[in-house]
């Protein structure tokens, strides 16, 4: 499949990454909800594109806003933001952590559709509203409800760590635990170089031997530390997806925008277990199918976003990707290759263990990395962009590699 | 009868108080422990909570209630293995609620004390009164339908004393937590000479399911912790006395407040710890050891007096502090008393004037908090001390005395036979008082 219409994105913008490691953050205190968030995402991309009245449709994606903030029907927040959005269509996107690449994938099918040229896309989630030990049980709605009485205590945690588990066994724990310390050292350093992140603030001198933590089964789960998982955050992203029509419409010109050339979704069974527990399948294949659209192989990506809700989650996804041979993702990190001056950058803000994992919000968050990195916005992260290789990928993963979306993005 | 069957009935005396909540939070949660073994399933385990206050008693229910919330939440995995059988308990929510219901399930508030007749355990957490304690000792002792076992938490009275006047033929032991039991990590065992081992084995595999420290102490009244606190306490409100000859009584509580904070890496200051007991506390227990101590004086006139004019310090019922030596906003020192003035005198007005006579930290210092989770401790303590040493200010010259006294007094606590070793005299005040370092050193 191609795309049948040139389908940009534009006026990015993210929120702080709110939740503990921030210095502003004290979960005694009141803190902004939804509400804020959402307003203050949303207001930032319409000043960039000429106000509301330029906007054709809204997305909003979230996750689990019915349980953490007892608030459904989040489409209708919009007008909130600005009374010129009132009366104008509106949708919400659910597929768990991958909400907001739904919602992506929504704005992007409408202006295929050509129902409208301008989309305001804003990805949201406040879980910060209860502690980390409930928490889990609303993140378990990303897995099937009838697993929830045999999963773990931390019930995502003890799914990846099930995986590590079978990757230690098959590769060997001091090599694998190298890589995954690798991770958390990549994630945080880059999370340092943006306001937004976060981990921002974080100032530990010895990253590798704080990764290097054994994991403890009786406080947490068998094969992951706390620094193998992204944290619990508040937060939101707003983006516009345009036509051609629209990025005039909104006073724009490509330069400012990037181009989306391909997109891959694919699902896996909620009810079933992995096939294998050191690959992720339904990954590879959106990977697959959004270089394929896009006519481009893993070698012509410049920078990739992918959904390190757990550093194991980021081994498996560069094998998936095709990076490194399987087994061999965990060397491919510890080689320095992910890392921002590497051969392949890979979340240059932190990703979901540094920047942040408000899950609603992370594939409008990964969107607007990629934006700023090929339009030269991205600050002190600003990474090389070469020009022969003018592309990002994005990768992002509702539940264990159960609804997937994956996107590539060209510099213009 | 052996460490299950004993837990089937027990009794916590002055329950609602503050060292008795958190050992029937404790006790109780080590009793849910034990009737969730398989073989013990089909058992009955029951608490009583005894206080005299039922006011007291429905603070106490909900108290323990938030707790266990808090504990259940920190060994969530555990718990999920307790109930792996429980098909309608699936969430982490569900499985809190149960194991809080099925605690407070176990516990029963009561005000008679008739109902600790049936118990097997007595554990004893009255105000520090040899007279009151004696008295319900033997009226329980006398009337039980079993023999039990006493367990005080008294932290200065002898038990030989206690085992004596209640003639309980040494079924007596001294389990002394520290405040807040619940959280802190330390309790010292007393066995008088009459106490059975297999009373000091059954507290030690109690303390250690608990994940708690034992330290035993002898016999001797005040044990390590008091033993060393008091006289601390003593030395500090005499070089007060000292000072306040040259200025008022205010700025020389700040200063000795100060210096035994910031200069000595304490957690708090010395008069502020005196506050966090209770400035009545602090009178009774030396009111308890004076007569067992021949060669020192172990009573302030100055305790004395504050409480003749009704400022009493310790803490309000949800941990807050009451004013005492200091005044106290949010848990910030904002005033000293003047007991000249007889009124607090607001830090600002005496701080400038104080910190310029006391003169600056060393360069080495670290604060207290810093301090306690180096890895490095002893190095970091080494340097500060032997440049703390060098200076020549009011404040580092006091430091190096009051450090040299503390030192004193916990090795009088080892030649006295108090404590069984410098070691013991160091984990106390390290794990007991949050000291960072053990006072028996060689740091100056």
């Amino acid at each position: 499949m191609q795309l049948r219409k040139k389908i940009y994105m534009v006026a990015g913008y993210n929120t702080i990454s709110m939740g503990s490691g921030r210095k502003e953050f004290n979960p005694r205190k009141a803190r902004p909800g939804l509400e804020e968030y959402m307003i203050e995402a949303g207001q930032a991309a319409l000043k960039q594109i000429g106000g509301a009245k330029n906007v054709d449709e809204c997305v909003v994606g979230n996750f689990m806003a019915a349980r953490y903030n007892n608030q459904g029907n989040l489409a209708a927040f919009f007008p909130m933001i600005d009374e010129g959005l009132k009366y104008k269509p509106a949708t919400k996107t659910e597929g768990a952590c991958a909400s907001g690449s739904l919602a992506l994938a929504t704005g992007i099918k409408t202006i295929l559709a050509e129902t409208a040229d301008v989309v305001l896309v804003i990805g949201v989630e406040v879980q910060n509203t209860m502690k980390a030990v409930y928490g889990a049980d609303v993140l378990a709605g990303a897995g099937w409800a009838k697993e929830r009485k045999d999963g773990h205590a931390h019930f995502f945690p003890g799914k990846f760590s099930d995986r590590a588990g079978k990757y230690y066994e098959k590769f060997g724990y001091d090599y694998t635990r190298q890589a995954m310390a690798t991770w958390y050292k990549n994630a945080i350093e880059n999370a340092r170089l943006c306001p937004t992140a976060q981990e921002f603030h974080n100032t530990t001198a010895d990253l590798m031997s704080v990764g290097m933590t054994k994991p403890n089964g009786r406080t947490f789960v068998d094969n992951l530390n706390v620094f193998d998982c992204s944290k619990v955050s508040d937060g939101a992203s707003a983006i516009v997806i345009v036509s051609e029509e629209g990025l005039k419409k909104c006073g724009l010109t490509p330069k400012d925008a990037v181009e989306v050339i391909g997109i891959g979704q694919a699902i896996n069974d909620l009810t079933k277990n992995p096939d294998d527990y050191t690959k992720l399948d339904a990954t590879a294949e959106a990977v697959k199918k959004a270089l394929a659209m896009a006519k481009i192989t893993k070698d012509d990506l410049a920078t990739i976003e992918l959904h390190d809700c757990f550093s194991m989650a980021g081994i498996l996804a560069i094998e998936a990707i095709g990076l490194a041979p399987h087994g061999k993702g965990a060397q491919f990190v510890i080689d320095g290759h992910t890392a921002r001056n590497g051969k392949m950058p890979i979340n240059t803000t932190g990703g979901l263990v540094g920047w942040g994992h408000p899950t609603g919000a992370t594939g409008v968050h990964q969107a607007v990395t990629i934006w700023e990195q090929l339009t030269g916005k991205a600050g002190d992260a600003q990474i090389n962009i070469p020009a022969n290789k003018p592309y990002g990928l994005t990768i992002n993963m509702g539940g264990d590699d159960k609804t997937l979306v994956s996107i590539v993005y060209k510099k213009n | 009868m052996n460490y299950n069957e004993r837990f089937e009935n027990v009794t916590v005396l002055g329950a609602a108080g503050k060292m008795g909540s958190g050992i029937l939070l404790l006790t109780a949660m080590e009793m849910y422990d034990i009737s969730m073994k398989p073989e013990n399933r089909d058992k009955h385990y029951i608490l009583y909570a005894l206080d005299i206050s039922q006011k007291a008693l429905s603070g106490l229910m909900t108290y323990i209630q938030d707790q266990l919330v808090k504990q259940a939440e920190r060994k969530i995995n555990a718990l999920r293995e307790n109930y792996k059988d429980r098909k309608d308990l699936a969430y982490n929510s569900e499985i809190i609620a149960q194991y809080v219901k099925d605690v407070m399930a176990m516990i029963r508030p009561v005000t008679t004390t008739e109902s600790a007749y049936e118990s097997h355990i007595i554990f004893e957490a009255a105000s520090e009164n040899p007279d009151l304690k004696t008295k319900i000792f033997a009226q329980i002792n006398a009337n039980s339908k079993c023999e039990p076992w006493f367990f005080t938490n008294t932290s200065s009275i002898p038990i030989s004393y206690l085992n004596e006047k209640a003639n309980l033929n040494g079924r007596i032991i001294g389990v002394h937590f520290y405040n807040p039991p619940a959280v802190q990590k330390l309790v010292e065992v007393i066995k008088c000479d009459q106490t059975p081992d297999i009373m000091g084995e059954f507290v030690s595999t109690y303390i250690k399911n608990l994940r708690k420290i034992e330290v035993p102490s002898y016999d001797k009244a005040g044990f390590i912790g008091n033993g060393h606190f008091m006289r601390d306490a003593l030395y500090g409100m005499m070089r007060m006395e000292k000072l306040r000859k040259d200025m008022s009584f205010a700025e020389a509580v700040y200063i000795v407040n100060k210096v035994s904070q910031d200069f000595l890496i304490r957690p708090m200051g010395i008069f502020q710890l005196i506050d966090y007991v209770g400035i009545d506390v602090c009178q009774f227990i030396m009111k308890v050891m004076k007569p067992y101590v021949t060669d020192e004086d172990i009573h302030s006139p100055l305790l004395d007096t504050m409480m003749e004019i009704g400022v009493k310090g310790g803490q309000n019922h949800d941990g807050s502090q009451k004013d005492g030596f200091l005044k106290y906003e949010k848990g910030r020192i904002v005033a000293i008393w003047d007991l000249d003035k007889k009124e607090y005198v607001k830090i600002e007005d005496i701080s400038e004037k104080c910190d310029k006579l006391i003169g600056a930290l060393p360069q080495e210092h670290q604060p207290w908090k810093v301090v306690v989770k180096h890895p490095d401790k002893n190095e970091v303590l080494t340097k500060y001390f032997s440049a703390l040493k060098r200076e020549s200010g009011m404040g580092a010259k006091l430091a190096v005395e009051y450090h040299t006294k503390s030192k004193q007094i916990g090795e009088k606590l080892v030649s006295d036979k108090v404590a069984f070793t410098a070691d013991d005299v160091n984990t106390v005040l390290m794990t007991g008082f949050f000291h960072a370092y053990g006072p028996i050193n060689d740091f100056i």
